[in-house]
């Protein structure tokens, strides 16, 4: 079902605003996060689609139907909490049964559901154990699975990988995004780790400070980041300053387009990815160009099959580009070597940014 | 550095002396010290109360608790711990409930107030009421008018323990409850359950340890209670005595066998206390013992089903 949030705004406290005028969709068997860093409000919006907390405006409707008052009980939404919050003192079995058991389902019913659903998370020997007896992923899916227990129209997940170490979360992040697409059932994750959102989503609203700065498809974002914050907070940039100067923004002694309205005079910054950048040797009679730089190859270091290219641009600055070991290799490019830097991808913006 | 060799080295030899430890002289002073106040403070009267009631041989002692007096005191003492105990838990329960759940003005001034009984001198606890339902009390006339008698009876007694030990249960179930947090409520809710289905299915149950060791705590001082009990009880033999009065009245009369027999009941009492709470703490430690090798175990089986799943 399509839950949109509308203008929700939430204080806490008297100055305090967790979440300002926040406005989204997430659309029907789609996955929708909430990305940004923490203290952006994001689990707060979470926990105000769930009923947990009330906001101090605007409205919350799920499938159509105003809820914004209606209690967690009767919202019909599945909550994973991000330290799973299993009942203790109940088994597996009976964590997941709980759901169906308030709202006194038949005995038969129950036992035939949790069996499924401990198969479809892959945990059907687990039932009798104590949450206590389970490692964090199993913890996560047995979580997942109390949560769909009741069938809700919206499953709403709080930093599902959060506890987890490195190894065991990307793999349940895929197994996630599989479960997801086969149970089709429309999810709203947080989370403040990018590269599981780009991965895992359909739809991503990037948050800062309480205010949603863009939303939209992952590739959408990543390639075209409507402010600097998003640049930066989507994969690691590098961020070259500059000034305008006749409506074009010189970047070090490298001249590119001015975003639209800069004023003479104003500080800009470029954000330009470390994949985004290519280089080329330089022959001894290269000269900088639009959108071309000249530099210096301070060091390569090799990780696996990419290279990282540390450069120190003409006044002073420095960044990193990252190719392919062949690609370096087929240039030649060493140490000390003079290279052209292809600058053309980076996005300019006015300052009004500090990072 | 030789130190930090030789344990490296296997234990053959001496194990390495902690860092943190204190030379021989002022460990074994520390533990005289601590000994010979526990042997002064707490065996030695323990030992006088037994000795003094069985002083004069096990008949004497049976007889001075089959007396009629001594069997009246100590009905009375199980019938108001019978009722207070209750009666706090239910308080201690909801007022725990209501202070780690919700936010509400005036929060910490409730707080404060459950401690209250701590703070103040039973003797005086005991005189409140006395002003409140004596003859010359707030309430005295309007009580003597409808033949009620609360101050020198029973329900006296009974309101007076019940002051005197609710921050017991109170106490001891808030600070599990604000340990554990408030998630797995809220998970509950969300699963669609009401606030009294939370209570039962969850709460309740994740304060069970905290729970019955504030109850017998509140037991043993409900039983023990003297001075609020002795303000308000009159000392009416055989009617409005409990056990630590009656011991004071026995023991004023001269009469030390019956009064230490009923005082041995009280550190029985005392005792099985501690021995019920002890097990009860070694109960919930062993279970969290076994639930971190068994979290553990079942780490290295859910690392390797994962695997194998995928």
């Amino acid at each position: 079902m399509t839950v949109s949030v509308a203008s929700i705004t939430k204080r806490f406290g008297d100055v305090f605003a967790a979440v300002r005028e926040a406005s989204f969709e997430a659309k029907p068997g789609c996955i929708t996060t909430l990305l940004g860093p923490s203290g952006s409000g994001k689990t707060t919006l979470l926990r105000i689609v769930a009923g947990l907390e009330e906001p101090d405006s605007g409205t919350v409707t799920i499938g159509g139907k105003d809820v914004t008052h209606v209690s967690p009980r009767e919202r019909n939404v599945g909550f994973v909490f991000q330290g799973y919050a299993l009942f203790r003192h109940m088994t597996v079995f009976d964590n997941v049964a709980f759901g169906m058991k308030i709202r006194g389902r038949k005995r038969e019913e129950i036992r035939k559901r949790v069996s499924e659903l401990l198969t479809l998370v892959q945990l059907p020997e687990y039932g009798g154990r104590f949450p206590s007896e389970l490692s964090g992923g199993q913890r996560q899916r047995v979580a997942l699975a109390r949560a769909l227990a009741t069938e809700p129209s919206v499953l709403l997940l709080d930093e599902p990988f959060g506890a987890l170490d490195a190894k065991v979360r990307v793999e349940l992040r895929e197994w996630l995004r599989e479960f997801q697409k086969r149970t089709g059932v429309t999810t709203i994750m947080v989370t403040h780790d990018q590269e599981e959102a780009l991965e895992l989503s359909d739809h991503v609203v990037v948050l800062s400070e309480g205010a949603i700065v863009q939303a939209g498809a992952p590739h959408e974002l990543y390639d075209r980041p409507a402010t600097p914050f998003v640049a930066s907070f989507l994969g690691g940039a590098n961020v070259l300053r500059g000034t305008v100067r006749s409506g074009r923004a010189e970047v070090g002694a490298v001249a590119m387009s001015a975003p639209e309205g800069a004023k003479d005079g104003a500080s800009v910054h470029a954000f330009v990815r470390p994949e985004d950048v290519r280089l080329e040797k330089a022959a001894a009679t290269d000269e900088e160009r639009e959108g071309v730089a000249l530099a210096k190859v301070e060091r390569l270091t090799r990780v696996g099959a990419q290279v990282k290219v540390a450069l120190e641009l003409p006044d002073g600055e420095s960044m990193t580009v990252q190719m392919s070991k062949a690609e370096i290799d087929s240039l030649g490019i060493e140490a000390g070597d003079r290279v052209l830097v292809d600058l053309r991808d980076a996005k300019v913006f006015v300052e009004d940014y500090a990072i | 550095m030789s130190g930090g060799v030789a344990a490296a080295h296997g234990r053959r030899r001496k194990p390495r002396r902690r860092v943190t430890t204190e030379s021989a002289g002022v460990r074994w002073s520390l533990v005289g010290i601590a000994l010979g106040f526990l042997g002064t403070f707490l065996a030695a009267p323990v030992c006088v109360v037994f000795a003094s009631a069985f002083s004069k041989g096990m008949g004497p002692y049976l007889a001075a608790l089959a007396d009629g007096d001594s069997l009246s005191a100590i009905g009375l003492t199980l019938l108001v711990a019978g009722i207070s105990v209750p009666l706090n838990a239910v308080f201690g329960v909801a007022a725990a409930w209501l202070i780690s759940k919700y936010d509400f003005p005036g929060k910490s001034v409730l707080v404060t107030a459950i401690d209250l009984p701590f703070s103040v001198s039973p003797v005086v606890s005991g005189l409140v009421f006395v002003l409140l339902f004596g003859a010359q009390g707030v309430f005295g006339p309007y009580l003597s008018e409808h033949d009620v008698k609360i101050i020198f009876a029973v329900p006296g007694i009974v309101v007076a323990t019940t002051f005197v030990t609710f921050p017991l249960v109170a106490r001891e179930v808030l600070a599990v409850m604000q340990a554990q947090g408030n998630d797995e409520e809220e998970a509950a809710l969300t699963l669609g359950a009401t606030g009294p289905q939370i209570l039962w299915h969850v709460t309740l149950r994740k304060v069970g340890w905290g729970l019955l060791y504030g109850v017998i705590l509140c037991n043993a001082r409900a039983m023990g209670e003297f001075g609020a009990v002795s303000v308000v009880s009159g000392h009416i033999r055989g009617e409005t005595d409990t056990m630590p009065l009656h011991v004071e009245i026995l023991y004023n009369e001269y009469n030390f066998v019956g009064a230490f027999a009923v005082a041995s009941l009280l550190v029985l009492l005392a005792l099985v206390t501690l021995v019920v709470k002890q097990a009860a703490e070694w109960a919930s430690s062993a279970r969290r013992e076994r639930d971190v090798a068994a979290g553990r175990a079942a780490g290295a089986a859910g690392a390797a089903l994962t695997g194998a799943a995928r």
